[in-house]
């Protein structure tokens, strides 16, 4: 019966560790096979160059135009969901606070908002421009990743928000301040550190995303100059090229995906880092 | 004085203004797509367009079966095998594993989460496809071109790891220690305690997190398109191409202006899309709320 | 502090000649950066109740996670010296901890009820210890509800959920659990403190009538307390044993600074 008993325990914990252990070398694994098949083709040419004639057939070039195609995005992306993250974040927690049902109900819907996959907000994009006779752009695409990062955003920086006392909002108002002020001048000073982290979570997040850009932000070898020309952006870039018969197209698909990994584990490190300080 | 109570006045205005928006998306979203896939629903019945196999958008034959078929399939499969590898990774690192294991983890799953989708199906095309096709495969007796359901479903279990994970972690992470202690005092050895009550404790939560991870899973795209195989047919084993919903939309973007209502139908899988998603998430959500409220 | 060490030793001699049922010697538990328990030796008498008084903060809690090696669920401690039951030191053991602990049954701050009916969290330990005849077990668990009074109470629900039963209920149905494994110990860690003040009562009650078949060792920092249950006393402060011995005499004649002040402020 003991024995059983210490037996199952055994098992399960090895098991359990075996488990986690391999979730570990998957996260190595993918690194590790994707930098190994692409570091051959990654050189200065590939990053600094725009594709050249005959580049999906193999000709000369590079992904110049994907990387900085994504950057824009991202970044249009991330500064469009910041103009409209901060103040929701900040309203749900110094207007809202005195309303707890509504608050929960709106906390609920960001939830569920973040649900809806990024193909779906592609496709609303797309409709939109549609509606309003516009063709694929930078900024059809900013304004799309924009909407698919704004929950995310939003309930991070809810997130460090909340867990600012009350007692602090309380004595700002018994100085005499007004909510706007105690807004931006008190929560927002104690909570930046956090907002950091929220931004550079959503910023990952939009600069890897490819359902949504699909439909929006169209495709181009060259880039892009104002708001309304289209823009290629990385994670498109992998996906044609690797869809490519020819060798040598496939290998920048690599290279171009250990740029984008490159940038995504550096923002999630930096992310990480911002965290653990505050 | 009237300075700083006109910006007042102004900010919040704006703090509304932006939330109206928000809360405003998803109405919008579902509009939209109603509106736009109104050709489709108004010139067929919605039982043939969501049962019937056929598809020939040529000959104006919209059966959406294969691709819902197509897409349970590939999201059930890779829950099958996540599910179990989430739970137990949790469990080790929340019961058994040292603190430092668990830091070490913590990066990790983050970096799991923050991999972009494309990433993911690159591997899946250098390392799951011929996995599948030279060793999974043949080891059932079946021939696999290996860009295949199983495919779409190891990429997509990877996936949602860190997701799941997560959210499993969590619910570990707010059963009160003390309630572990009460076991233990009572002779329960460690893992009888995780069996008997934390798992008890905190079962509504992990459903909700599996019903969340699914959810999630459905609605991925990129990564699932590029491994699957993309064949118009109601899958007959695991080894066989799907074409999921969302790969659906994704793939005929191009060509969905040339035929009529393909556009529609296109909006039209959106919106399926959209609908289980939402409801899905409804679903959990609610439960996860009304545990956390007792 | 010299008069004090004197005085303890004295009063060393007094209790053993009481039955022992645990004897605690050399103990010291340190955590990473503090030393939480310093060299604390006692003996606890059988059938009393020993009362771990001091101040919050002073190691109290610790002490009494020790017993039942509860500390082993924080790999930041460490622990040596020795803590003997029965002539086995627990500190070593490896194999039979969950044994030993069912020796001793826990009551904590506050009622943890197990996610479960009532019923099974009675049942729960008895599942544990093997026993399987599903008259023994229902029996059980009424004899030990009646023992907490809660019978009555609960009889016509014993299978709806354990976490709807009142707080003041939850705490006696716990107390009921830990003594279903029949142990030879109660340990007890402020078990009134969440409680109001008639529950409470209830609880200190039924452990007035338990010492009878049961060791008790409670953990209180409320003075009054200690006055109505305790036999015998051990005062803590800062992780050390400042006093202890029969409650009449550190309560009538405290000898240290320290337990005169507790006993001038606390209540």
């Amino acid at each position: 019966m003991t024995l059983n008993r210490k037996l199952e325990e055994s098992f399960f914990k090895y098991l359990s560790a075996i488990v986690s252990v391999l979730i570990i070398l998957v996260l190595i694994h993918i690194v590790y096979s994707i930098i190994a098949k692409g570091a051959s083709a990654l050189s200065w040419e590939v990053l600094t160059q725009e594709p050249k004639g005959g580049f999906y057939m193999g000709g000369g070039g590079g992904i110049f135009n994907a990387i900085v195609g994504s950057l824009y995005l991202a970044i249009g992306a991330t500064v469009l969901a910041f103009i409209i993250s901060l103040p929701v974040a900040l309203f749900i927690n110094i207007y809202l606070i005195k309303y707890p049902r509504t608050l929960i109900g709106i906390r609920f819907f960001l939830d569920v908002l973040w649900g809806v996959p990024s193909i779906v907000f592609g496709a609303f994009g797309f409709i939109l421009l549609m509606y309003m006779g516009m063709r694929n752009s930078l900024g059809a695409g900013i304004v799309t990743v924009a909407a698919l990062i704004s929950p995310i955003m939003i309930r991070a920086m809810d997130e460090v928000l909340m867990t600012i006392p009350k007692g602090l909002q309380e004595a700002a108002y018994s100085l005499g301040s007004t909510k706007t002020e105690t807004a931006f001048k008190i929560f927002f000073r104690q909570a930046l550190p956090g907002f950091a982290t929220a931004i550079l979570l959503a910023f990952g997040r939009g600069i890897g995303d490819a359902a949504s850009v699909l439909f929006t932000a169209g495709y181009t070898d060259h880039v892009p100059e104002k708001l309304s020309d289209p823009a290629a952006t990385l994670p498109l870039s992998i996906f044609f090229q690797l869809s490519s018969p020819i060798e040598e197209v496939q290998n920048r698909a690599f290279a171009a995906a250990i740029v984008l990994t490159f940038i995504v584990l550096i923002i999630s490190i930096t992310a990480r880092l911002l965290y653990r300080k505050k | 004085m009237t300075k700083r109570l006109f910006i007042d006045k102004l900010s919040s205005r704006w703090m509304v203004l932006c939330l109206s928006v928000l809360l405003l998306l998803p109405l919008a979203i579902g509009l939209g797509l109603v509106i736009k896939s109104s050709d489709l629903w108004l010139t067929h019945a919605l039982g043939s367009l969501i049962f019937s196999q056929d598809w020939s958008p040529s000959e104006s034959q919209f059966g959406f079966w294969p691709f819902i078929l197509s897409s349970l399939w590939v999201t059930v499969v890779a829950l099958i095998i996540s599910m179990p590898l989430c739970l137990l990774a949790a469990i080790f690192l929340t019961q058994f594993a040292p603190t430092w294991m668990l830091k070490v983890m913590r990066p990790v799953i983050d970096i799991l989460a923050g991999i972009p989708s494309v990433v993911y199906g690159v591997w899946g095309v250098l390392v799951i496809v011929p996995l599948v096709a030279d060793i999974i495969a043949p080891m059932f007796h079946n021939e696999s071109l290996g860009y295949s359901i199983l495919a779409g479903a190891l990429v997509l279990s990877v996936m949602s790891i860190p997701y799941i994970l997560n959210m499993i972690l969590e619910v570990f992470r707010q059963v009160p220690v003390e309630l572990g202690e009460a076991s233990l005092s009572l002779g329960a050895t460690k893992w009888e305690t995780i069996k008997y009550v934390f798992l008890r404790k905190g079962a509504t939560g992990i459903i909700s997190a599996y019903g969340l991870g699914f959810s999630k899973a459905l609605g991925e795209t990129i990564a699932v398109m590029m491994v699957i195989g993309n064949v118009v047919q109601v899958p007959a084993s695991v080894f066989d191409a799907g074409y999921p919903l969302p790969a659906l939309v994704a793939n005929n973007y191009g060509e969905m202006m040339s035929i009529p209502t393909y556009d529609s139908a296109l909006m039209f899988g959106s919106l399926l899309l959209f609908i289980i998603i939402i409801t899905i998430n409804v679903i959990f959500r609610y439960i996860i709320y009304k545990s956390e409220a007792i | 502090m010299k008069t004090a060490i004197v005085t303890a030793e004295k009063r060393v001699e007094h209790i053993t000649t009481e039955v022992p049922i645990m004897n605690i010697s050399n103990l010291n538990v340190y955590s990473k950066s503090a030393h939480i328990l310093k060299n604390i030796n006692i003996t606890i008498p059988k059938n009393k109740i020993t009362v771990l008084l001091g101040p919050s903060g002073c190691g109290k809690t610790t002490l009494l996670k020790c017993m039942n090696r509860l500390t082993d669920l924080y790999s930041e401690l460490r622990l040596d010296g020795t803590i003997e039951i029965d002539g086995q030191n627990i500190l070593t053991e490896r194999n039979r901890i969950t044994e030993i602990r069912q020796k001793m049954g826990l009551v904590m701050q506050r009622p943890y009820p197990l996610p479960m009916s009532i019923y099974d969290n009675i049942a729960y330990g008895l599942k544990l210890k093997g026993v399987r005849d599903k008259n023994v077990i229902a029996e059980k668990v009424e004899k030990h509800l009646r023992e907490v009074a809660l019978w009555d109470e609960v009889k016509d629900r014993l299978k709806s959920s354990a976490q709807r039963l009142s707080i003041g209920q939850q705490q006696r149905l716990c107390l009921a659990r830990g003594l279903a494994v029949e142990p030879e110990i109660i340990l007890a860690d402020e078990p009134t403190s969440a409680l109001d003040p008639i529950s409470s009562r209830v609880i200190e009650e039924q452990f007035s009538k338990l010492k009878d078949d049961y060791t008790i060792i409670m953990v209180t920092h409320i003075l009054r307390q200690a006055k109505r249950l305790a036999d015998y006393v051990v005062f803590m402060y800062y992780g050390e044993i400042i006093e202890h011995g029969n409650a009449a005499d550190i309560f009538e004649n405290p000898q240290t600074d320290i337990l005169k002040e507790y006993m001038r402020v606390g209540h």
